[in-house]
């Protein structure tokens, strides 16, 4: 089992009000499925792609990422985990604005020690794979949002992670360019990857195999196609 | 840690680029450690310039002389002084005791000074110090000939007037001429030079040339008994200069008829008492002017703690960036230690190098030998990773600390 939530709360605390982001989600997920999660704002799927991704831990539940516990490890751990088995694609492609598309996509590789050379090669094998090829050198300011979306994608399969998780990757984007970047989620799915992605629309869900429906932090519907 | 090579030049890499993109900003924030730097560095040195200045002008006073007079060289008040004045004052006899009877001194010489005229020919020159003694003085004085001799005991029990001249005086009244067994007028009496003293330089200032040396006995028969007598002693055992200072003190009591209890009437000086006044003096010097170059360097590792804190702001989402895809929090802070070191890296090696120019003008504008020396050098080093540690330790571990979603949704 690739990806094993035992009971899983997240809580936060805003000044004397507890928000009870996630009340009790139990969640198994196996090597490349393709799944989707959907749910109303505020329902809880950022925060549970954020458990998932290892950015954040659980108030309480069991996480098991490869049959390892998350939940209780340290930040440092936690940054080899990101680092290791996690390719994360944002809403907003959150890209370093003065690095190049090379060097935005070789990041993860400096992070486990890569050496440059090897470094240049996968990253550029990375952006041929995206049909940037020809981009390597511009910034992202130099490219259009689909583009970037595309580096942001890039960047997250380099390193050749266990899981590929993007929250609403498509909703920064217009429809075509949306429906570019999810063939780009068909290959990567078609060539082994697990991929878990969020969206509102449900022609993009479509795209999954499993659709898991959150309301108010707890899983509604959980149904595979 | 656990940081890779490859992580370390990230960081190095994110650092520098960090700087070149704020240039301006580097500059300013650079400056208040650069003018801590110079404060520093140049106060060192002027100082040890200084010590080093004085050391060499007391050597010429002798480092185990003793100076024995009417008068202590230091006196802390007018009223003190005018007590000492009224001391009565040190005579041949004294000096006939102490030399017969201290059995702890080498040499013993005595010594009366004043300014007269010297005149050889049509050729005079005012101001010059005459000096009246023993042969003793060669020693206690380090006054030695260079050609010809001193005049010897017989010569001044006989009060012969025989005199030598400083290279000064030689050069001054007799250029090319070889002075010795010309007759030259002192004052208003006649001499006959017997020997011209080995330059000695300045002191303080002044020159040690301008001189000519008479026995001490004539010196009291032509120019007077007024004069003050300071006679000089040197040890045969510089160990046992202590002793030696206790057995003077014994004799000169017993040659003054001092009864117990009754204080000393006259000093026994050594040019340690000088060096101990000067390193007060300095002590206090070093203290204020240390302080403000600490203050500066506060301020300017303050000024560097601020700017890395908005660097940090700035920065926030890249960090965030960084920590989802993999960062550890020993990188991130290794990448804001860097560039906190490097803007007071920048701050001590131009401080440093203006320093070596402030202190090329000093030296040569001054008798200071004022140098920067190396270990000024590996105190800038031990400046620029302490102030650049101490400072950007807590922006950067601020960075390192920052919780990746928060830092990712920082607008
Ligand atoms: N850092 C936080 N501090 C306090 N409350 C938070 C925090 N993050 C999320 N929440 C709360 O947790 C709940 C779930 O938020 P979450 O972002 O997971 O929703 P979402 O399903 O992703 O919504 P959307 O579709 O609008 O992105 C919300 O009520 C939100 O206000
Ligand atoms: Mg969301």
């Amino acid at each position: 089992m690739l990806i094993e939530l035992k009971n899983i709360v997240k809580d936060y605390q805003l000044g004397m009000d507890t928000v009870h982001a996630l009340r009790g989600v139990d969640l198994k997920i196996q090597k490349n499925e393709y799944v989707a999660i959907m749910g109303p704002s505020g329902s809880g799927k950022s925060t549970l792609m954020n458990l998932l991704g290892c950015l954040d831990t659980p108030s309480s539940g069991i996480y098991r990422l490869n049959g390892s516990n998350v939940s209780e490890m340290d930040d440092d751990h936690l940054a080899e985990i990101r680092n290791r088995e996690i390719g994360f694609v944002f809403q907003n492609f959150n890209l370093l604005p003065r690095a190049s598309s090379a060097h935005n996509v070789e990041l993860p590789l400096i992070y486990n020690g890569t050496p440059a050379a090897k470094r240049k090669e996968l990253a550029e094998k990375a952006l041929k794979k995206v049909g940037l090829g020809d981009r390597m050198h511009h910034r992202p300011n130099e490219l259009s949002g689909g583009q970037r979306q595309r580096v942001a994608v890039a960047r997250a399969l380099i390193n050749n992670p266990s899981i590929i998780l993007a929250d609403e990757p498509t909703g920064n984007l217009d429809t075509r360019t949306g429906d570019e970047i999810m063939d780009l989620f068909e290959e990567l799915h078609e060539s082994g990857n697990t991929i878990i992605l969020v969206t509102h629309e449900e022609y993009i869900a479509e795209h999954s195999d499993r659709i898991i429906r959150l309301r108010d932090g707890k899983i509604e519907r959980d149904e595979a196609k | 840690m656990q940081i890779s090579k490859i992580e370390l030049g990230e960081g190095l890499k994110i650092a520098l680029n960090a700087l070149k993109t704020n240039r301006m900003r580097t500059i300013l924030t650079t400056l208040g450690i650069f003018i801590g730097v110079i404060v520093v560095t140049v106060i060192i040195s002027v100082i040890q310039g200084l010590n080093a200045y004085v050391k060499k002008e007391m050597s010429g006073l002798g480092a185990d002389t003793l100076y024995l007079s009417k008068m202590p060289w230091i006196f802390r008040s007018y009223e003190e002084y005018l007590e000492y004045v009224k001391r009565r004052p040190i005579e041949e006899k004294h000096y006939k005791f102490i030399l017969e009877h201290a059995t702890l001194a080498d040499v013993v010489a005595p010594e009366l000074d004043t300014r007269k005229t010297v005149k050889y020919q049509n050729e005079s020159l005012d101001n010059v110090t005459v000096v009246g003694t023993t042969d003793a003085y060669s020693v206690t004085a380090d006054a030695v000939p260079e050609q010809g001799r001193f005049f010897n005991m017989p010569e001044v029990e006989f009060r012969k007037n025989l005199c030598l001249i400083g290279s000064e005086v030689s050069e001054k009244l007799f250029q090319d001429e070889n002075p010795i067994g010309k007759r030259m007028k002192i004052g208003a009496h006649h001499f006959t030079i017997i020997g011209v003293l080995m330059k000695k330089g300045q002191v303080f200032g002044e020159s040690q040339d301008n001189t000519v040396i008479i026995p001490y006995t004539v010196f009291e028969k032509q120019y007077g008994r007024r004069n003050y007598m300071t006679i000089l002693i040197k040890p045969k055992d510089p160990r046992q200069l202590e002793a030696l200072i206790d057995q003077l003190t014994g004799l000169m009591r017993r040659a003054r008829g001092l009864e117990a209890g009754k204080p000393d009437d006259f000093a026994i000086n050594q040019q340690s008492q000088l060096m101990d006044l000067y390193n007060q003096l300095t002590r206090v010097l070093w203290i204020v002017l240390i302080g403000i170059g600490s203050i500066s360097l506060v301020v300017g590792g303050i000024g560097i703690m601020n700017i890395m804190l908005v660097s940090v702001t700035e920065r926030t989402r890249e960090i965030g960036i960084r920590k989802a895809i993999g960062a550890k929090r020993s990188i991130i802070m290794w990448q804001f230690l860097v560039e906190s070191m490097f803007i007071s890296g920048i701050g001590v090696l131009l401080g440093i190098l203006v320093s070596i120019a402030i202190a090329l003008i000093v030296r040569s504008a001054t008798p200071l030998p004022v140098n920067i020396s190396t270990w000024v050098l590996f105190l800038g080093v031990g400046f620029t990773v302490t102030i650049g540690l101490f400072f950007g330790l807590y922006p950067a571990s601020k960075a390192a600390r920052l919780d990746p979603i928060v830092a990712l949704r920082y607008e």
